[in-house]
This record gives structure tokens, C-alpha cells and sequence, in this order.
């Protein structure tokens, strides 16, 4: 904690839920929005423009099906952070945010081959509205994967002093949220054909 | 710093072994439904289970079943908020025509999709 | 859990007024950035409508007025308006002095998230200011933004303009987001022991149910913005009809937002009103409860009316008239708010000090606005009257208030708690007067102009032969010579604001004798506010209770 000191404002708990999860709640609510704007958007276009069923059958069903995987699998790991935080184990919690930190890379890789494979041919953004979305959706969500795997590092670091165990709990709530915007962008972009 | 706070809900942790497993599970299936090829059971297996996993993950893996309600209305709030967007100008976006009116521009594009 | 500080705040000049986290500093910065904006919007719309009555003309201090140049004017004077004054002012200049002293705490609960806020939305400032400066010039595509206009450069002509500008408007939002989870969360968590939900004085309230309005309406607009900045960069057809997109999306999208947006910036507004009229009637605000559950129907309602901005532009019949039917419904929970305000005034002593009287002068401009929305709610009559000078007239007298006369409101009341002393009240009300005379005779023509037909967005109407006579052309240049007289009342203000800063009367503690708990603290508030922080008693309008010695009866007196 460099410049500020925690006013006593953030000590107090009158709902009874801790503030710093309160926020994490609030910011999972606004996401909701963000993303549910989104693919609303989506859906009510898919839905008039049938056509795009075509351009649905070229996404890559098994590396959107490896990817839920492996998002699910660090969803699990950053669960077992949070109860080894619960735990006052730091080193523990330290060890389980890196892997769930691991799992986002994978995922980013296995991200980073599917655009690299469409772009090569030639399917790019401007291919048309579905793949205007398509990255555009998985484009979002790889943002939150990132910033989740960033701001978990810094989590991570701190808990491994045993500081601000607390946090760990916030972020894997929205590591989970991540997760669950991607079990419905998997159906979404990859299932439905 | 942390010690001053409540430690709010020192619930115990549920086996999450088992609840990862039954989320990959669910996961195959959903893989696999469509493969069948019956348009309703792909709908059924592909957003059916994507809702039942997502109410997993936020159940357990979340924590939503032990938090306290005013949790979950922020977020049903949020949600419902998006099916009245969907359902409001779905009349709008996704029906190009009405009793006395249609939509010239995507009636040229779409007239095979959208009448046959 | 006790409740001391032991902290020092030793902090140098730069990091005490320009990287503070004290919620008082970051309240300052977003107020005097606002009102810059609000004076750089108030420019703006001092050139259009010069141009507007007087064709062609030289504007003193501006030059001659482009087609270009006006278009950007226009918009630019909306967007700012709107996003970079009436917001940073009422919501976050307000909420941010306001929430932590009323509450009875020493500061947000997240200080470095409200900093991070203020840079966020100083970083908009910039970015908005650079969309002027780069080739094409600014935007001119109105603040709505609508798809093809907006997207396509080919159309707006502004290439670079119009993504910078998009790019601003996104950042302003970011910046409010982190402000109102800041704000929603301090006042859920960090109440004073004792302060029930019901204890909460209306100002807080309102501040909050504006923040969580607009986190719950902005996000569909954030994605849709998304989407248009790829529709204006990368040449996708997100909004583009003859490639499968479709324009009418970004509407709804951006409605969605925009008008439960109106009640954003209402609301805190209305609550500084509230304050004012209860402590200058000497009167307990009439059905608390009855107000906040108007107040709490009316936002939910606010989320339900967007399309009645849509009428005239191709959406599903039947869906007008649901939305006409919505429409008229919110009226009924406004007035019974304005109802309740009328009430509190009811019987009470009251004494009309400047704060009071933009109080007032907001309560009744506001109902003028709102009737007038009822002829453009009404889908029948909105085919005539859509896109005319009425509409222009009739969101002004709603805007105008929320934004103007509620700042006044604020800054008159709260100036003393600011800044340790009082404003000039002879002063106060000659602006005052200086500024709802104008103020009237500017809108009242543009009512008469939009029934006879005169067209908004239009440059000249010297080329609209039925626009172009005399009688129409008098209406304008009164509304116009009114808008200049009133921009020049408002150095009353500014000459009373500097003068008052250092040559005012000292303020003390509780110069209105007030009740809720800012007025505990001493004026101006140091770093951390209380000396011992405050308890709660009873609601925060206890004034005149039989059998006491004083009128009024602070939240923190145990008895």
C-alpha cells in the first residue's frame, strides 16, 4: 500500500459482505451489460440473418471445445486459491493463482492460433457481420482473460507475502465471470451451425 | 490491515474435484449433441448446459449459494435488464416485416432465408 | 472496531490538488474541469445561434461560421453539455464532496479508484479537445451519433473527428463506471453506525440510484460503441444495411442508455433541491419513503422508454405504441414527486435565500420541461413535432435546470461547507434573476418556432423560403440576444464565486442550520473530515419538533 492510507470508510462492512468483493460484485454487474449488449446484438442478427449459419460452419468447434476446457480446469485452480487464502496459506494460494494464470495463457494461445489460422484465410474482421462479431466477442473476452491474468500476478505476488489475502477471492469471481461469458460464447460462435 | 474485517461466511468448501468433473461432463456432451444432428436436441445440449454450467460455476464456484441474496439481485437485475433489451426491439432487428409495413433493404437481401 | 486517525496527511502542493485521493480534492477537480467544460459548451452554442439569427455573420471572438464548423458546434455543444459538464458537475463533483461527508466517514472507500476516475475523465477532456485540433475538424454527426452518418467518413467528413470524439465519450464512461461502483459500494458499506436506510438524506440517495441508472443502461452503449469505432476504423458493417448490419441497432443501443441517461442527471439535481427546500422551509420533507419509491419507479420505468426517441424512424408500429403508453406513465411518479416537494413547502417558514430560489426556480422550469414531453411522448403528435425546434425547447427546459440551475443550487448551498465562507446574497440574486428571465425568453420562442415548422439541424434558413420571414426570424434573434444576455449574467456569479473565495464571510460550521452531518464537520473539511466520526440518530429532516429548544435537530445529537 505505497501512497494512501486505507481510510476507515473501507474498513466498515454495514451490509456485512467486505467492500473490496461488494465492488467485484458491482463490476460483474456492469460487465453483464457490456457483454449482454453485445451479444444481444448478436443473437437478433444471427437470428434474422439465417444465412450466417455458412460462415458459422468454418469456426473451429475443437479448439472453442479445448479452450472451455481449459478455462474450466482454471476456474478450478483459482477456487483452490481462494480456499487455500481462506486458509491463511499464502504460498499455497500463490501456487494455484499461477496456474490458473497458466491455464489463461493456454487459452490465449490456443486464441492466438485459431485468428492466426482464419486471418491466413483470409477471413479477417470485415469478412462480413458474423465475423465482425466473432472477433469482436472472442476479441472482448480475450481482453478480460488478459487483464484477469495481469491483475492476478499482482495478486498472486502480494499473497505469497500472505498480504491482501482477501484479494484473492475478488479476482477469482471475476476469473469465474470470464469463465462463464465463455461457456456461452462456446454454444454461441462455435455449437450453433 | 485484513484482520480487522469481518471474515464473512467461513462456509466449508465444497468438493470441487467433483464439481470440475461434472463441468467437463457436461462439457462432452455439449460437444457431442450436435453430432447427432437433431436441430432441437443441439439447441437443448448447446444452451441448455452452457445455462446449467453457468449456474455452476456460479453457485459453487462463485460461491453465489452461501452470498448473501442481495448478491444475486444485483446480478438478476442486470440480466433481466438484457432479456427486455432482446425482447423489445427484437420486433425491430430481427423481423424486417409487419401487418402493414416491410423492410425494403434486407427483404432484397434475405428473401430467401427469411420467406421459404 | 475503533475509530481514530492516526495518520498524518502531510502532502506536498502538486501531490496534495492534483494527485490527491481525498474524495473533497477529487470532488474540486471534477467541478472546476466541469465548469470549464460548461463554459466551453456555452461558447459553442453562443456562436450557432449567433449564426442561427443573424446569417452569416462574423461572430465576435469566433469569425465566420462554416457549415462544418457549425455542425461540430452543435454536437459538440450537446456531448459536452451533457457528458462533460451536467455528469462530472452534479454526479461526480457532488457525489464525490458530498457522499463521504454525509454519510458521516472520512473518505470513498476505494480513494485511489475515485483518482484513477478523475484521470480517466481528465484523459477524455483531452482526447475531446484533440478531436477539434486533427484534420476534418470535430464531429458533426449531433451527440446521438446515429449510423450511416457517423460511421462511414465518406459521409461525416470527419475521418479523424469522429473515432477521437467516440474514443472521448468511451473514456468519460469508463471514468464514471469506477466513480459510481466507488460511490454505490461507500454508501452500502461505510455509513455511519447508526444510519439506517431510511436515515440516508435524499441527496445521497440520489446521487447513488444515478450511478447505478447508468451502470445498468451504459453497457450495451459501451459495446455498440465498440462496434461503431470498428465500423469507422477497420470497415466492418456492424451498422451497415446492405452488408447484413443494421443502423436501427446502434439506436437502440444507444437509447437504451440515452434516456435512462436523462434521469441520470436529474436525480442528483432534484435531491440538492430537496436539501435546500426542507432546510430553507424549516419543514420535515414531506413522505420520505413515498418520495424514494416515486424516485425508485421512476428509474425502473426510465428503462422502459427509450424507443419514444425512435418514433419517427422505422421502428415496429406496435412497439410505438407500447412505448407511448410507458412514456406517459413515467410522468406519474415525477409529479408525485413534484407534489411531495410542493407539500414540504406547504405551511413552512420559508426564506428565500439564492440557494432556495434555484431551488425553486429548478422545480418549476422542471415542470414546464416535463409537460411539454408529453406532446413528444404521445407517438401521434411526435410525427409532427419530431426533429423541430419544440423538441430543442422542451429538452431544454428539462436540461437546462438539471444542469444550470441544479449546479447553482449545489454551489450556492454547499459553497460555505467548501470553501469556509459565504457567498454574497444580493449578488446571488441578481444572477439569479439574470439567469430564469433569459433563461425563458429563450425557450419560450423556440416552442413557437417549432410549431411553425422551423427544422432542427438546419445552418441557414435562408434557403427555406417558408422559414425565411420576418415574424420567424424575430423569435430568433430573441432567443438568441436572450442566450447572450444570459451568458453575460453568469459573470455575476463567477466575479461572486472568486470574490467570495477570498473576501466572503467566514462560514461557521452550520451557517443554514441544517441537520445532516457535512454541516458537523468544520468548513472547510480537512483530510479525514470528523475529529471523532459521527453517529446517527433519526432522519436528516427533523426540523421544527415541538418541545425543542432550536428548529432543527442534527442526525448526530443522541437527544
Amino acid at each position: 500500500m505505497s501512497s494512501c492510507t486505507i481510510p476507515i470508510a473501507n474498513t466498515r462492512s454495514v451490509t456485512g459482505i467486505r467492500t473490496a468483493k461488494l465492488a467485484t460484485w458491482w463490476i460483474i454487474g456492469s460487465e453483464i451489460v457490456i457483454f449482454g449488449g453485445l451479444l444481444v446484438s448478436y443473437l437478433l442478427l444471427r437470428l434474422h440473418n439465417l444465412d450466417w449459419a455458412h460462415d458459422a460452419a468454418h469456426t473451429n468447434t475443437w479448439a472453442g471445445a479445448f479452450n472451455t476446457f481449459v478455462l474450466l480446469t482454471s476456474s478450478y485452480f483459482v477456487v483452490l486459491a481462494h480456499q487455500a487464502a481462506e486458509e491463511r496459506n499464502g504460498a499455497q494460494a500463490y501456487r494455484y493463482l499461477w496456474y490458473t494464470i497458466g491455464g489463461g495463457l493456454v487459452f490465449m494461445l490456443v486464441k492466438a492460433y485459431e485468428y492466426g489460422t482464419k486471418i491466413h484465410h483470409g477471413i479477417t474482421l470485415s469478412s462480413g457481420v458474423f465475423w465482425s462479431f466473432y472477433y469482436t466477442a472472442t476479441g472482448l473476452h480475450g481482453c478480460h482473460v488478459l487483464a484477469g491474468m495481469i491483475i492476478m500476478a499482482f495478486v498472486a505476488h502480494a499473497a505469497k507475502k500472505g498480504e491482501n489475502l482477501h484479494r484473492v477471492e475478488c479476482i477469482g469471481i471475476y476469473w469465474h465471470f470470464v469463465d462463464v461469458v465463455w461457456i456461452f460464447l462456446f454454444p454461441l460462435l462455435y455449437i450453433a451451425k | 490491515m485484513s484482520d480487522s474485517h469481518p471474515t464473512s461466511q467461513a462456509h466449508p468448501h465444497p468438493n470441487y474435484f467433483k464439481i470440475w468433473g461434472t463441468l467437463v461432463i457436461l462439457l462432452i456432451v455439449s460437444v457431442l449433441g450436435p453430432l447427432i444432428g437433431i436441430p432441437l436436441l443441439t439447441l437443448m445440449t448447446a444452451f441448455g448446459i452452457a445455462v446449467v454450467k453457468a449456474l455452476m460455476v456460479a453457485a459453487y464456484f462463485m460461491h453465489l449459494n452461501v452470498e448473501k441474496k442481495i448478491i444475486w439481485y444485483i446480478l438478476l437485475i442486470c440480466l433481466t435488464l438484457m432479456f427486455l433489451f432482446f425482447f423489445v426491439i427484437a420486433p425491430d432487428i430481427m423481423n424486417h416485416e409487419g401487418t402493414n409495413w416491410h423492410s425494403i433493404g434486407s427483404a432484397v437481401k434475405n428473401s430467401d432465408v427469411v420467406h421459404h | 472496531m475503533s475509530e481514530s486517525h492516526s495518520a498524518h496527511y502531510n502532502e506536498g502542493l502538486i501531490k496534495k490538488y492534483l494527485f490527491s485521493t481525498d474524495h473533497k480534492i477529487i470532488g474540486m477537480q471534477y467541478l472546476f474541469t466541469g465548469i470549464f467544460m460548461g463554459l466551453t459548451g456555452a461558447f459553442m452554442v453562443y456562436v450557432f445561434r449567433m449564426q442561427l439569427a443573424f446569417p452569416g455573420i462574423h461572430v465576435p471572438g469566433f469569425g465566420l461560421v462554416s457549415q462544418a464548423a457549425y455542425n461540430a458546434l452543435v454536437t459538440n455543444h450537446g456531448a459536452i453539455m451533457i457528458f462533460w459538464f451536467a455528469m462530472p458537475v452534479l454526479i461526480a463533483a457532488f457525489g464525490n464532496f458530498l457522499i463521504p461527508l454525509m454519510i458521516g466517514c472520512d473518505d470513498m472507500v476505494f480513494p485511489r479508484i475515485n483518482r484513477l476516475s478523475y484521470q480517466i475523465f481528465f484523459l477524455s477532456v483531452i482526447v475531446l479537445f484533440a478531436s477539434f485540433l486533427v484534420p476534418g475538424g470535430g464531429f458533426g454527426g449531433a451527440w446521438t451519433a446515429y449510423p450511416p452518418l457517423s460511421a462511414k467518413a465518406e459521409y461525416n467528413l470527419t475521418p479523424m473527428g469522429a473515432p477521437l470524439w467516440l474514443i472521448a465519450v468511451a473514456l468519460e464512461f469508463v471514468a464514471f463506471l469506477l466513480g459510481g461502483i466507488n460511490f454505490i459500494t461507500t454508501l452500502m458499506n461505510a455509513r455511519a453506525k447508526g444510519m439506517k436506510m431510511y436515515d440516508v438524506p435524499m441527496v445521497i440517495w440520489m446521487i447513488v440510484i444515478a450511478s447505478l441508472l447508468f451502470m445498468a443502461s451504459v453497457g450495451p452503449l459501451i459495446a455498440g460503441a465498440i462496434m461503431l469505432l470498428f465500423d469507422q476504423f477497420i470497415g466492418t458493417s456492424f451498422y451497415d444495411a446492405a452488408k447484413g448490419g443494421d443502423p436501427m441497432l446502434w439506436q437502440h443501443l444507444f437509447w437504451f442508455f440515452g434516456h435512462p441517461e436523462v434521469y441520470v442527471v436529474l436525480l442528483p439535481p432534484l435531491g440538492m433541491a430537496v436539501e435546500v427546500i426542507t432546510t430553507f422551509s424549516r419543514k420535515k420533507l414531506f413522505g420520505y419513503k413515498t418520495f424514494l419509491h416515486s424516485v425508485y419507479i421512476t428509474g425502473i420505468l426510465s428503462f422502459v422508454v427509450w424507443a419514444h426517441h425512435q418514433f419517427v424512424a422505422g421502428i415496429d408500429p406496435r412497439m410505438a405504441n407500447l412505448f407511448a403508453i410507458t412514456t406517459l406513465i413515467i410522468s406519474v411518479p415525477i409529479a408525485e414527486i413534484c407534489f411531495l416537494v410542493m407539500a414540504t413547502l406547504y405551511g413552512g417558514s420559508i426564506s428565500f435565500t439564492t440557494p432556495m430560489l434555484f431551488a425553486l426556480g429548478f422545480i418549476i422550469e422542471f415542470i414546464i420541461g416535463g409537460v411539454t414531453g408529453i406532446f413528444l411522448g404521445a407517438s401521434g403528435t411526435d410525427i409532427f413535432f419530431h426533429d423541430t425546434y419544440f423538441v430543442v425547447a422542451h429538452f431544454h427546459y428539462t436540461f437546462v435546470p438539471i444542469a444550470v440551475i441544479g449546479f447553482f443550487i449545489g454551489i450556492y448551498y454547499w459553497f460555505p461547507k467548501m470553501f469556509g465562507r459565504m457567498m454574497d446574497e444580493r449578488l446571488g440574486k441578481i444572477h439569479f434573476w439574470g439567469t430564469i428571465i433569459p433563461f425563458n425568453l429563450i425557450f419560450i420562442p423556440l416552442f413557437f418556432l417549432g410549431m411553425y415548422g422551423e427544422h432542427r439541424r438546419i445552418y441557414n434558413y435562408q434557403h427555406f423560403p417558408e422559414l425565411n420571414t420576418p415574424g420567424l426570424y424575430f423569435l430568433r434573434e430573441l432567443a438568441t440576444v436572450s442566450t447572450v444576455v444570459m451568458l453575460a449574467f453568469q459573470t455575476v456569479f463567477f466575479y461572486n464565486f472568486v470574490r467570495s473565495l477570498w473576501k466572503g464571510k467566514k462560514a461557521e460550521r452550520n451557517p443554514w442550520k441544517a441537520n445532516t452531518l457535512e454541516w458537523v464537520a468544520p468548513s472547510p473539511p480537512p483530510h479525514g473530515n470528523f475529529e471523532k466520526m459521527p453517529e446517527v440518530y433519526r432522519g436528516p429532516y427533523e426540523y421544527g419538533v415541538p418541545g425543542r429548544s432550536t428548529d432543527f435537530w442534527p442526525q448526530n445529537e443522541p437527544n
